[in-house]
């Protein structure tokens, strides 16, 4: 038997492209022949700004035009939104200190962010910069985009991941495939090398941190193990020269700034241009321009490496557990792969390089490498790239809440994804209908230590004594990292109905709903522009008519002729207000086509003017 | 490569037809169950038996090399993103395959875990098996563990190097009982006949409930010498 495969083709071929939904900035990718490619945007560069905007009239912009909003519109403007994917509130206080984010009331399991009045969950947000990718992939590619393979964050739980995928379906993208960032880096870094050996990956972004081992081997990609911190980037060191920037500020200027969004949007944009600088130049000045006022301050490498020392050694620990957990010292590590902007800070350089003792490859550019690499990963899976395979793990463990809030784990963490268990569950009560099963991922031993997933209902179980009822319920992460759950009655063999309550995040019936709403709101909205785009015409022919009638040439046409323009004219004005521009069109064609004659008249005359004009 | 592809299903199991093509998926096969379609070449719904997937005798001992081999070679067939364009069904049996394949290169490339699996296939009860009952030769030490560990509680931080040393002892314990088991596995696989098998069986059982006690025991020294800062 071969190991071929037959084409079937049952899909059509069509192009899968490879996107990059960061923190801070975002790309499209796509491969061209056998070379990965990033798409240029329409303003230049390779880079979407992760930043959207709602304008006055209830639309968004995303991207450039949504960061040239930030400073004046920051109350309509929202960036760094991928750290409250498939969070609650309460896990994201901190950052609230941090991000001028407005946070709409009950938002317990679902945030909702206030911009400018209309109320927009994290999806919903991420789907803005989606749709403008999508958008600046199909204006460049010259087709229509439907697929795509999106990055995340290695350490991403199943909510925030289930939260990405929920954007791509909003933005109406299919998200065949979650990959996870460091590992889409690695892939754009084997492809032209055909390496072997042991890859370590260090990705420092905007708003995450993630490590990631891999053995690479005859084209597999297998992950050995990932750690991360899903709250740890660039962003963060952002703050610590901000809130320096700030207190001077206020000191200098005798006025407290950290409440003025605006203000504060003016000094984010200054030290952070400073951060940059300081990757390459020992001291830079922070410059701020605020209302009329000027701030100055130098800042030394030196200083700047004492402010963020620890944050660079918050992202040791992990490589260190990493290897552990990959059963490798430093000295196994054949590379390190360095991923995300802030890999350009020398200090982390530093740091990697003393911790795995081997000099980092920066040969890509940390910023384009991810996309880079789930444009790969969008060419495994549309058969274009036939010789490498990834495998991926998951990073948390997943379990079951059991007695005694304790979690009983199923799936341990790095196991290679997709990953199942089974676990059989029974009734404690004579008669009992339901069995509640309560999911929960982490590493800790208590359920108040992990993250709750979902819970699960086991319904119409038959009414049994108590323990009698044998239920197997089938846990499955698939290829995404996302778990879904199936269970089955043991003494009867029937597949057993289970309802799923997501802890943090929408339900399946909610994102269905924002995606009809959004449907039927872009059919109201073309509709509308249309009827607008009709009237103006109208209101442009009505003109030229009345226009007309005060012209000689009006008097030159026949009894008959005035009659049907006339008519024409009222016909036209009788569905002037209607909604349906089909009509308003079609009224307008008529009197078009009414006053062709008078037209010519009025050109025939305007000619022999000019004639007569030219005589004298 | 061919011969990984044919899957042993239970014993006795009527020969399947292709859910694609209609045909028997391997009619010469004694086993009925093959993991592709030999006519349409179709992916057939998994059977979660891991010897059968990796198509390796029923071993204890496992070649850890070959294993590896089999199931980067099962992966590059059997993996989701191989399947993007195919069928929804056969999508379905692609991810159920390969969550087969993973869990048993996990569970196979691990000598205890192998072990366990194997005694649970044989019918041996090891879930429900909580060791709680101290193994005699080990009640005097566990005792005298106990206290240290009370001591250290308290606050009484000069039972740390007892405390070590107990961990010191117990880890020889475990790699003396793993040397143990690996000399039982070739025994294992070695005994003629079933019930031979099974005698064997029943051994490594009693001996990976000891470990299983023992390593708890390392776990609980760690648990407390970490929490005291030690």
């Amino acid at each position: 038997m071969g190991t071929f495969q037959i084409d079937f083709g049952e899909s059509a071929r069509k192009r899968i492209v490879g996107i990059d939904l960061g923190t801070t900035n975002s790309l499209v990718a796509y491969l061209d022949g056998a070379t990965p490619k990033v798409i240029p945007a329409p303003e230049g560069g390779n880079l979407v700004p992760s930043i959207v905007s709602c304008l006055e009239d209830g639309t968004f912009v995303a991207g450039e035009a949504a960061r040239a909003r930030l400073v004046p519109h920051p109350e309509r403007t929202v960036y760094s939104v991928k750290r409250l994917m498939g969070r609650g509130v309460e896990d994201v206080r901190e950052d609230l200190k941090l991000l001028p984010f407005r946070i709409a009331e009950g938002s317990e399991s679902v945030i909702r962010l206030n911009l400018g009045g209309k109320l927009m969950t994290p999806p919903e947000i991420s789907a803005q910069v989606l749709l403008e990718l999508k958008r600046t992939a199909e204006a460049y590619l010259g087709e229509e985009i439907t697929q795509a393979v999106i990055t995340v964050p290695a350490y991403f739980n199943d909510a925030q991941r289930q939260a990405t995928k929920d954007a791509g379906r909003l933005a109406g993208l299919e998200v065949l495939r979650l990959v996870n960032e460091p590992t889409a880096a690695s892939l754009a870094y084997g492809l032209d090398k055909r390496k072997e050996g042991v890859v370590a990956v260090y990705d420092f972004g905007g708003g995450t941190f993630d490590i990631s081992i891999l053995r690479l081997q005859d084209g597999i990609f297998e992950v050995l193990a990932t750690h991360g911190d899903t709250h740890l980037g660039g962003d963060d060191i952002d703050q610590r020269l901000m809130a320096i920037a700030l207190e001077d500020i206020a000191s200098e200027w005798g006025e407290d700034l950290s409440a003025n969004h605006e203000a504060v949007q003016t000094v984010r944009r200054a030290v952070i241009a400073a951060k940059h600088q300081l990757s390459m130049l020992p001291v830079v000045r922070i410059e701020v321009e605020f209302g009329g006022r000027q701030y100055q301050r130098e800042l030394k490498r030196e200083l700047f490496e004492q402010l963020i020392q620890d944050i660079v050694e918050r992202t040791l620990q992990p490589c260190r557990e990493a290897m552990r957990d990959a059963g490798l010292t430093p000295e196994q590590i054949d590379e390190v792969v360095m991923v995300g902007g802030s890999t350009r800070i020398p200090l982390v350089r530093k740091a990697v390089e003393a911790l795995f003792k081997a000099k980092p490859h920066t040969e890509l550019n940390p910023d384009e490498v991810v996309a880079l690499g789930a444009a790969v990963q969008a060419a495994i899976l549309s058969g274009d790239v036939q010789d490498q395979l990834l495998l991926d793990v998951t990073p948390l463990s997943l379990g079951i809440e059991t007695m005694g809030g304790v979690v009983s784990k199923l799936i341990h963490r790095n196991s290679t994804i997709p990953a199942s268990a089974t676990e059989t569950f029974t009734t404690s009560v004579d008669g009992q209908r339901n069995v509640l099963i309560h999911v929960l991922q982490g590493e800790r031993e208590l359920v108040k230590d992990c993250r709750s997933l979902a819970r699960f209902d086991l319904k119409d179980i038959d009414p049994l004594p108590a323990g009698m009822a044998r239920i197997e319920v089938r846990f499955l992460i698939d290829a995404n990292g996302i778990l879904s759950v199936t269970a089955r009655d043991l003494r009867t063999g029937k597949e057993h109905s289970v309802e799923v309550k997501p802890s943090y995040g929408l339900t399946d019936e909610q994102v269905e709903q924002m995606i009809r709403e959004s449907f039927e709101k872009a059919e109201e909205d073309f509709a509308a522009r249309q009827v607008r785009e009709a009237r103006v015409e109208a209101d442009n022919l009505l003109a030229a008519v009345d226009k007309a009638r005060a012209n000689a040439a009006w008097l030159e046409l026949s009894e008959e002729e005035r009659a049907s323009v006339d008519e024409a004219l009222n016909g036209l004005h009788m569905v002037y207000h209607s909604e349906d521009h089909h009509l308003i069109l079609a009224q307008i064609a008529r009197l078009d086509e009414a006053t062709r004659k008078l037209a010519e008249n009025m050109m025939n005359k305007a000619v022999r003017e000019a004639l007569k004009g030219t005589k004298i | 490569m061919s011969e990984l592809h044919i899957l042993g299903g239970p014993a006795g199991a009527d020969h399947p037809h292709c859910w694609r093509c209609g045909h028997d998926p391997a009619p010469e096969a004694k086993e009925p169950v093959s993991l592709f379609c030999q006519f349409c070449n179709s992916l057939q719904p998994p059977v979660p038996d891991y010897f059968a997937f990796f198509n390796l005798p029923r071993n204890l001992s496992v070649d850890l090399e070959e294993l590896q081999r089999r199931f980067y070679s099962l992966s590059r067939l059997l993996h989701p993103d191989r399947y993007t364009r195919r069928p929804e069904r056969e999508r379905t049996y692609s991810l159920e395959a390969t969550a087969i394949l993973n869990d048993g290169y996990r569970v196979l490339r691990d000598p205890v875990e192998r072990a366990e699996y194997v005694l649970k296939e044989a019918g041996f009860d090891i879930g429900e098996q909580r060791s709680r009952d101290v193994p005699p030769e080990l009640l005097e030490e566990v005792f005298e563990l106990n206290m240290a560990i009370d001591e250290l509680k308290s606050g009484d931080s000069s039972v740390v190097p007892q405390l070590e040393e107990s961990r010191r002892h117990f880890q020889t314990m475990l790699a003396e009982i793993d040397s143990e088991l690996a000399g039982r596995f070739t025994e294992h696989d070695r005994a003629p006949g079933r019930d031979a098998k099974r005698e064997v069986l029943e051994r490594i059982r009693k001996i990976l409930n000891r470990r299983r006690y023992i390593r708890n025991l390392v776990a609980q020294v760690d648990q407390q010498l970490t929490a005291q800062g030690a």
